[in-house]
């Protein structure tokens, strides 16, 4: 067993305890927070592989930037432990349905790949001389580039469609006018007023 | 023992376990001078002396503070979460300083040269952000709780110019490493030609350290200590080192990216005959004067001006010098 295998093992046991522990835990934070850890294991998982890009692409996006939104709104979050629980048995039922069917879908998979699969040696992480982030820049911008493209286009449409949805004008709309409060000068701000003794201004 | 074996696996692991440990002695020793210098600095601009009564000129303070908190008695709220509060501030030291591991503060002397080596700074400073939430969550009470949320809004804001600068750079690089990105401003630092992303930079890494005028999560006129409010002792102290490791970090950042990292600012005789280490402090330093003279200077901004200027100012600056960047590095052919 070489020190790769080891780590693999790690990262995989504690991706998949903790990926247990996301939907057992009571505390929604709890939750996230495993779910962080199981990110950080996929992208231990990544670094083993030779993809050392994307299991930072990972990080970044998942574990920084995701990760943090699931957190701000879990946190805020007044959550009634008693009323979660009660629709437990209803649902039941159905979440075990799904389960049962992917376990044997899954077994299915596992048992026909040593007969249905022919096994290669697995392909190199990257062609050679080439450093990660370059060749999935080629893939990407150069291969794939249309597709590329409109993803990018759809995702643009799904974030205006976001704010368009969710965004209520206001009747009361309390706008700065930054320009004002940057042009604003001591001549116009500040006043010297000779205040005669018991008279105010 | 089998030799094999130790060769392969025991004696690199020792090598980098020792490289490690060294560099984070010396960084945490640093970091007692730093503060003191952030004391220094922000006293003598308000004309007072700052510490002075331990050791010559007060130079041993941090060290006696330091040496305060570890004594005093760790007090945990009983209503405050307490796993997740005692692991916030550990949270953010451990990330402060593993972000540390790739920092080249000279030619070949990072514990681990990688090749993505910027993106991994940017992942470990974005993870920043869990430390303060965390904290503020598990403390339970009403100003932690407000700053935790200030603070992560905060910190995603301002990381989405501070990866498009990133961008910038590495346009001009063409490589993540950042021995490669040092290297290759050995004709011109990058400060000159792409001078208002280094004045970006220099921004947005004040917000994404929490740093003043930028310290909304802590604001003590709002939110008495902000995420801070509830800790005490050690897990105070942690929580402190933690954070200006993470300002050290981001001043070592603006070196490499900008300031040609180890590099001396002309290579002429009695410039290149200083080792590139001198170099690199004397860069933080002049980095670091500069966060502090910030802290001074700058009064505390709104909140809602702190988002105006992550989103409204900063973002379209910074998207547009990627595509500036990217059409003049092509349009002349210099791109790598």
């Amino acid at each position: 067993m070489t020190l790769t295998s080891l780590a693999f093992y790690l990262f995989a046991t504690v991706a998949v305890a903790s990926s247990f522990m996301v939907i057992s835990s009571r505390n929604p934070v709890y939750s996230v927070l495993f779910l962080i850890l199981t990110f950080f294991n996929a992208a231990g998982l990544f670094v083993l592989l030779g993809a050392e890009f994307l299991a930072l692409i990972l990080v970044v996006v998942y574990v920084g930037a995701v990760a943090v939104l699931f957190l701000f709104v879990v946190m805020m979050l007044d959550i009634d432990f008693a009323e979660l629980s009660e629709g437990f048995l209803q649902y039941m039922p159905i979440g075990a349905t799904v389960g049962l069917i992917l376990l044997l879908e899954l077994l299915l998979v596992f048992g026909a790949s040593s007969t249905l699969i022919d096994t290669k040696p697995l392909p190199q992480a990257t062609p050679d001389g080439m450093t990660n982030a370059e060749a999935l820049g080629r893939v990407l911008y150069t291969d794939y580039i249309y597709f590329f493209q409109a993803a990018g286009a759809i995702l643009l449409v799904a974030m205006i469609g976001a704010i368009v949805l969710t965004l209520v004008p206001s009747n009361n709309p309390k706008k700065q006018n930054i320009a004002a409060q940057t042009a604003r000068t001591r001549d116009d701000a500040v006043e010297t007023v000779d205040v005669e003794p018991g008279q105010g201004i | 023992m089998d030799s094999v074996f130790f060769d392969t696996y025991i004696w690199p692991a020792l090598i980098v376990t020792a490289h490690s440990l060294a560099i984070i002695l010396a960084l945490l020793v640093s970091l007692a001078f730093f503060m003191l210098a952030d004391r220094k600095i922000w006293a003598a601009a308000q004309l007072r002396k700052g510490p002075t009564m331990v050791g010559p000129f007060g130079l041993l303070q941090s060290f006696a503070d330091i040496l305060k908190y570890l004594l005093k008695e760790v007090i945990i709220p009983t209503t405050a979460n307490k796993p997740v509060f005692i692991l916030a501030p550990f949270v953010t030291m451990f990330l402060a300083l593993s972000g540390w591991a790739v920092i080249p503060v000279s030619e070949g002397w990072a514990v681990a040269d990688i090749n993505v080596g910027i993106l991994y700074i940017f992942a470990i400073s974005s993870l920043g952000v869990y430390g303060v939430i965390m904290g503020g969550w598990a403390s339970n009470s009403k100003y932690p709780f407000l700053g935790a949320l200030r603070s992560a809004a905060q910190m995603v804001s301002y990381e989405v110019s501070i990866g498009l600068v990133i961008i910038t750079v590495l346009l001009c690089v063409g490589s993540l490493n950042l021995t490669d990105i040092v290297l290759a401003q050995e004709t011109v630092w990058f400060a000159v030609p792409l001078f208002p992303m280094f004045v970006v930079f220099f921004i947005s890494a004040l917000a994404e350290t929490n740093r003043p005028p930028f310290d909304l999560p802590e604001d003590e006129s709002a939110l008495v200590a902000g995420f801070m409010t509830e800790y005490s002792s050690t897990l105070y102290v942690v929580f402190m080192i933690g954070e200006l490791a993470n300002i050290v970090l981001m001043c070592a950042m603006c070196t490499i990216l900008f300031l040609g990292g180890w590099l001396p600012p002309v290579d002429i005789a009695p410039f290149n005959w200083v080792p590139g280490v001198v170099w690199f402090i004397l860069k933080m330093g002049l980095m670091f004067f500069m966060f502090a003279m910030t802290k001074v200077i700058v009064p505390r901004y709104r909140y809602d001006q702190l988002m105006r200027l992550g989103w409204k100012v900063f973002l379209p600056l910074s998207l547009g010098w990627v595509v500036l960047t990217a059409g003049f590095l092509q349009y002349f052919g210099m791109a790598s």
